[in-house]
């Protein structure tokens, strides 16, 4: 059992945990993930480092509630324990194994959609902790989605921050900031962007656009998360990748988002009609589409 | 009674089980093994055991079936094979054991496999224990992976005296057998559940949730976790696809995870939550035992199941019992066809499956007839899932994060096929991670001599 030793809401339907795994805080790097189940009838659930503590043992998580299990799994509290936690999965971000040099002289940008903070965060902290200031770009529905904010401010060069109803800071998406900072005179090398499939598209095509090589990393479904089962693979130019052992980092100008966005949503009745007969318990009696 | 013919071994009927998921063959009670258990004629120079990958006594374990001590058959059975229960279901007897039988020259085989299984069953029902090592080594083996290699590696270095922990990636002990073969093959609560507890109780630990190559390396168990020697039975790898247009459309599936789905997150009982759709029509490419489990998964979940299979009946790499299994629950074969193109809607929602017909040439490298299509034969096949089932290819995750481990032009890991030895120092190999996806006895086969290696090595050191 893999116990949690913290628990807390960090916006509405998004969970923070710190959940105790020697193992994987030991040896995890920015970039990876891990899978967690939480009892004997629960789903294998790839979520994101957001991160680790090597000393204390011990790896931060942060959960959406999207379907049944994740909405079972955020009652969970400090004391509780996942059946099962594995990790670290996929391989760590490019770029910690760059030149610290090399990566001093770049002009870097994340932008973070969403929950995509949670992953973006780690690979900022590991930047700043190597001396490398980097741009940040943290983008959200309304104020009361955006998830990290001082503690990505710790650790970011600059951070900006945006909205789309424009309830915080200023309105608009993270492709519009990076426009207006480029517009503004700013030049990137390179940008790293997670979020939703849909943001990372459209992030992708702008910075095709400004030439802008861009790192994305894609979360489609999953169910090993070692390479077996081939649920995860995506187009990445001509050829056919495993997100799990090849990712789940990819150059997003080469990745097909359409067909991942199908790919995701393939389940999402599945996952609906899971979550109606979860919300209705006994009462559950048709509506789903499923049962009479 | 026909001293030529099997004593028939009960099944549930095919109408009835391919609505189920319990066990089709329902084995031996004690009278029918005994009965047939005099078929054998004790053959001196046993052409069986040669047949088998393990070299059971199969003459002796018989001959105490016979004189009905089941307890004595069970630990003659124990000397040679940490999984009866299993290999009993699943070897292919015809081609092994079997195979060779004396008997199966002018009548039918002595049926081995059903025999071994009743022994086995028998033992777990009457909670005959294995017998504990007595001696203590004082060495640590790492075994990574408790599938059929990893398990039998595992528990023959255990009865050598030595500690033994294996490292599982996935949450559940098995391998295989708990998320590939399927539970009316091979029920996991009993005789999967039995074999791994058995294990355990020779002194094996298993640790589930660690991925070898990410949580920890090679180099790190031998270096900083004090392991003296290591055994990769890591498994077959990664499933292959066939290259065609439209086949990452949403409800193309490898069999790997159809399997995975079904088996080891259950998710054909309700009560679990990892959700596995439900198809009118299912075409399943690919003509081994792993495409008669999709095939035959999916039958089970209502739909109308099609084995596509590019060459003839006479080429099916599954066992004949599989495939006999399969036509007797409906299932329909596509033979001398291969598909072009799977057909979609405009949200990747599989319409179905371009083919075209073939028939068969001269015999390629495999020495079985190369198949050629037939120009102008293409048609379509409505369907609303396609369940690829075409092999697999090895898993990069160990090879390429452990120093001086060499692999061949397959990408399998190099092995010697006696002792296990890699060109790494302390580190042995065996199974599907070595020769590529094949069966549960072969790789069972690799984990002995495996175990023997590691045993020659750490006692020369």
């Amino acid at each position: 059992m893999y116990k949690i030793l913290k628990a807390e809401k960090l916006a509405e339907k998004i969970f923070l945990m710190d959940v105790e795994a020697p193992r994987v805080a030991k040896h995890c790097e920015p970039g990876q993930f891990v899978i967690v189940k939480m009892d004997d009838l629960g789903e294998r659930i790839p979520l994101t480092i957001c991160d680790y503590d090597r000393e204390a043992g011990t790896i931060t998580i942060v959960v959406q509630i999207v379907g049944a299990s994740t909405e079972k799994m955020s009652h969970l509290k400090a004391g509780d324990a996942f059946e099962d936690f594995v990790g670290p999965l996929g391989c760590p971000s490019e770029l910690i194994s760059k030149d610290v040099e090399e990566l001093k002289k770049m002009n870097i940008v994340f932008i973070a959609g969403g929950l995509g903070t949670a992953p973006v965060y780690p690979q900022v902290k590991w930047m700043h902790e190597h001396g490398v200031d980097v741009d940040v770009i943290v983008g959200a529905k309304n104020k009361e989605l955006i998830i990290l904010e001082e503690e990505m401010k710790a650790v970011a060069g600059n951070l900006y921050i945006t909205t789309d109803d424009g309830s915080y800071v200023r309105k608009g998406m993270g492709t519009d900031v990076l426009k207006d900072l480029v517009a503004e005179g700013k030049h990137y090398d390179l940008c790293v962007a997670i979020g939703p499939m849909i943001m990372m598209k459209f992030v992708c095509l702008l910075t095709k656009e400004l030439g802008i090589p861009t790192i994305v990393s894609m979360n489609p479904i999953m169910v090993d998360g070692t390479g077996m089962c081939g649920a995860c693979r995506l187009k990445v130019g001509d050829e056919i990748k495993f997100a799990c052992v090849d990712g789940p980092e990819f150059d997003g100008h080469l990745v097909d988002f359409d067909q991942a966005m199908k790919r995701s949503a393939m389940y999402r009745t599945e996952e609906g009609r899971a979550m109606l007969k979860l919300q209705e318990g006994d009462t559950h009696h048709g509506g789903c589409g499923q049962c009479n | 009674m026909d001293v030529m013919k099997k004593v028939p071994v009960r099944e549930q009927a095919p109408d009835v089980r391919n609505k189920n998921f319990d066990e089709v063959c329902l084995g031996y009670n004690k009278e029918e093994a005994m009965e047939e258990a005099t078929r054998c004629l004790n053959c001196k120079n046993a052409r069986c055991v040669q047949g088998c990958p393990v070299s059971i006594d199969i003459p002796a374990f018989i001959h105490q079936v016979k004189e009905g001590n089941i307890e004595e058959a069970y630990k003659i059975i124990g000397k040679s094979s940490a999984l009866p229960a299993v290999c009993g279901r699943v070897c292919p007897q015809e081609t092994q054991c079997e195979g060779q039988c004396i008997r199966g020259i002018k009548g039918e085989s002595v049926s081995i496999g059903k025999l071994e299984r009743f022994v086995a069953d028998w033992a777990r029902e009457n909670n005959v224990e294995p017998e504990k090592p007595t001696e203590k080594k004082g060495k640590k083996v790492a075994v990574i992976g408790s599938g059929p290699s990893g398990l039998t590696c595992a528990g023959d270095l255990a009865k050598m005296g030595y500690d033994v922990t294996i490292f599982e990636a996935l949450h559940e002990a098995g391998g295989v057998l708990v998320y590939g073969i399927p539970e009316f093959r091979l029920p996991k609560s009993t005789v999967v559940a039995h074999e791994v507890e058995n294990v355990k109780k020779l002194g094996v630990k298993i640790e589930t949730n660690v991925v070898i190559g990410k949580s920890m390396t090679i180099d790190q168990l031998l270096e900083e976790e004090g392991f003296d020697a290591v055994f990769i039975g890591s498994g077959a790898g990664l499933p292959r696809f066939m290259g065609i247009p439209g086949e990452n459309a949403n409800e193309v599936f490898s069999a790997n995870e159809y399997l995975t789905r079904s088996n080891l997150m259950k998710a054909f009982k309700d009560e679990y939550d990892t959700p596995i759709a439900r198809f009118k029509k299912v075409a399943i490419v690919g003509g081994g035992n792993v495409a008669m489990d999709a095939a035959r998964t999916a039958l089970r979940l209502g739909a109308e199941t099609h084995i596509v299979y590019r060459r003839s009946e006479e080429e099916l790499p599954a066992r004949a019992e599989e495939v006999h299994h399969a036509k007797e629950e409906g299932i329909i074969f596509d033979l001398l066809t291969n598909p072009t193109e799977i057909l979609t809607d405009d949200k990747g929602n599989v319409t179905g499956m371009k083919c075209i017909k073939m028939e068969l040439g001269e015999p390629d490298a495999s020495g079985r007839r190369k198949p050629v299509e037939i120009p102008g034969s293409e048609f379509v096949m409505e369907l609303d899932a396609v369940i690829m089932s075409l092999g697999t290819s090895p898993n990069p995750l160990i090879s390429s994060t452990t120093k001086g481990l060499d692999i061949n032009k397959r990408k399998c890991i190099v092995a010697e096929e006696e002792t296990g030895k890699t060109s790494k120092e302390g580190v042995y190999a065996g199974g599907d991670a070595v020769t590529g996806a094949a069966t549960v006895i072969l790789a069972m086969g690799a984990g002995k001599a495996g175990a023997k290696g590691i045993d020659e090595f750490l006692s020369n050191n």
